[in-house]
């Protein structure tokens, strides 16, 4: 039987790796299309040091750096939502669900009310002031977590109510963001409305190298606390059983998967459903064990939204379509398709 | 091995155990016997540190003053039920073996969990997730991990629950069959004959105090009138005895 186990630890492997490929394979397709059609040939050529000026401007300055935006994102949310189902005991759980994408559309709109970007004549908005835009976002994100994770620690709140609370705190912000649009002129308003569509475009090489650092120290806490997260789907008891002090690695866990969340939205904007869809599909594939399901859903995120952000700059070429709509679009049905499927395990 | 010295528990305002006293020994395998609400699970939780209450002591330290890590190393505790989801019955298992493992687990630690599967006989099951598997076999799952944390004491709380006759059986065989080796079995139990069948101490409970503490000498019918209320014949079949409500 133990010889059967690992038959079945192997299948995981060779998932991730079909995984690890298909993300290759799709940044490549990503980097050589476009309206400006680069080779293959061409592409490796520029990522080994050559080829002419206008292809290494396009390939490192414009096509890379998104490509990299999107894998770190996906990777970011995919993890974030594995992780969060996990210690709250709960499907529909994701960073977004404690309030980090409304919150985070507050502090953006605050940040643009108080002068920090408008939108041109020409329709084209203008964020005369992307830092102060960026850092309102990620507290706005974060704030809502901070605050259910002080109620749950100084009240021990259950898992259930921490959602709920969640729930709460994400009206409590669209509220507060239909306020400051009402205050706001209408190049203010569009500004807004603009920031709010999710778009990996915004993301550069700095913006990367912050998210890179953000997701590398959280997923390496997860992958250690694989065997907790485990325990943790199984009820506080048993958790407590084996020696998890469960009360407080949820407080943790919560906090630091809202963090890699804000810090990704504060960057591009909010993009839906990564977070459920990337995760479940590799609970029904793979099974819920942690040691498989955080890489996988790191895996799965990244290629689901480079693989829609491609389709989004390709679709209505050479117009840019923001990923948020495309991942809203398809995320969707392809999340009710998902709950579907796994009543039928219950 | 493990003891409660006026232990008291109380759910916000609602006092639930009223100093009750208690002392295990090792190699005893104890029934906790009272109905609904006397307080018999929170009993069990507090005795395994799943609850934080004073007055709990195990091998004479206060159970708070040992690491988690310490703990599960001691003691393993079987909740009423546990969650079904899209684990694996040998990953449910291997959880078990957590207070031993390091990053990964050892040949050591995949064979405790292949000798626990086998003591319940879930063998054919390894492979399945926990969310495929029926109730009673999910019972078995959650017993089985807590072998799989080979602990000194064992603590479960309505083992037999969901479990066919055959089952519930073969669950106490195995309780018995532990204690008999050294470990200390305290079950809550809901089945009156299979705790009188099977286990050697009784400890009744109403209201959160403890009524009587002790073997087959303190069964009597007015114990039962008085702790259950209601009236029972009690009998032997083939030196198994019986208790029947009437």
């Amino acid at each position: 039987m133990a010889m059967d186990y690992r038959t079945y630890q192997q299948k995981k492997a060779l998932m991730g790796l079909i995984l690890f490929l298909s993300l290759l394979g799709v940044s490549l397709a990503s980097l050589s299309n476009g309206p400006y059609h680069v080779s293959l040939r061409e592409v490796f050529a520029v990522l080994s040091g050559g080829g002419n000026g206008d292809e290494r401007l396009v390939l490192l300055g414009i096509r890379l750096p998104r490509i990299v935006a999107g894998i770190l994102v996906g990777a970011s949310m995919g993890v974030a939502g594995a992780v969060l189902q996990g210690y709250l005991r709960n499907p529909l759980a994701t960073p977004f669900t404690m309030g980090v994408s409304h919150g985070a559309m507050f502090g953006a709109s605050l940040a643009i009310l108080l002068g920090a970007g408008y939108s041109l004549n020409s329709g084209q908005v203008f964020i005369s002031n992307p830092y102060a835009v960026v850092l309102f976002a990620f507290f706005g994100a974060i704030s809502a977590t901070l605050v259910i994770l002080t109620l749950a620690r100084l009240r021990g709140l259950s898992p259930e109510a921490i959602v709920l609370a969640g729930v709460a705190m994400s009206s409590l912000y669209v509220a507060l963001t239909t306020l400051v649009q009402y205050f706001a002129n209408e190049i203010q308003l569009s500004a807004m409305v603009y920031w709010s569509f999710g778009n990996l475009e915004r993301a550069t090489w700095r913006e990367n190298a912050i998210m890179t650092v953000s997701f590398t120290v959280v997923f390496i806490y997860f992958i250690l606390k694989r065997w907790d997260l485990n325990a943790s789907t199984l009820g506080d008891e048993v958790a407590k059983s084996v020696g998890v002090n469960i009360e407080r690695d949820r407080l943790i866990g919560t906090l630091l998967s809202a963090f890699i969340t804000s810090v990704t939205v504060a960057f591009v904007g909010v993009i839906g459903f990564i977070g459920l869809i990337a995760p479940h599909s590799m609970r029904l594939i793979a099974g819920g064990d942690y040691r498989a399901l955080i890489p996988l859903s790191a895996l799965a995120g990244a290629l689901l939204l480079l693989s829609a952000d491609t389709v989004a700059r390709l679709m209505v070429s050479p117009m840019n379509l923001p990923v948020g709509v495309v991942t809203s679009f398809l995320g969707a049905p392809a999340f009710i398709y998902l709950l579907v499927r796994m009543e039928g395990q219950r | 091995m493990i003891e409660a010295r006026n232990l008291r528990f109380s759910y916000g305002d609602k006092e639930v155990l009223k100093g009750i006293e208690l002392e295990v020994k090792e190699g005893e395998l104890i029934s906790i016997l009272g109905p609904n609400g006397a307080g018999k699970s929170t009993l069990l939780k507090c005795l395994a540190g799943i609850l934080k209450c004073r007055g709990v002591y195990l091998r004479g330290k206060p159970i708070n003053e040992y690491s988690p890590k310490e703990l599960s190393r001691i003691l393993a505790y079987v909740p009423q039920r546990i969650e079904p989801g899209f684990l694996t019955v040998f990953d449910t298992v291997l959880l078990g073996r957590r207070p031993y493992m390091g990053l990964t687990p050892s040949e050591r630690d995949l064979s405790a969990v292949e000798d626990a599967l086998k003591a319940l006989g879930i063998v054919e099951l390894a492979l399945k997730r926990t969310n495929e598997i029926s109730g009673g076999e999910l019972q078995k799952v959650s017993i089985a991990r807590a072998l799989a944390q080979e602990p000194d004491v064992l603590l479960m709380d309505e083992p037999t629950n969901s479990l066919d006759m055959k089952s519930q059986l073969q669950v106490m065989r195995l309780a018995k069959k532990l204690s008999k080796e050294g470990k200390t079995v305290i079950t809550v139990m809901h089945d009156v004959n299979l705790a009188l069948r099977f286990a050697k101490r009784f400890i009744f409970i109403k209201w959160g105090r403890k009524v009587v503490d002790g073997g087959f000498e303190i069964l009597s019918k007015e114990l039962f009138k008085e702790v259950y209320g209601t009236d029972v014949e009690m009998g032997e079949v083939r030196g198994i005895p019986v208790l029947v409500p009437i």
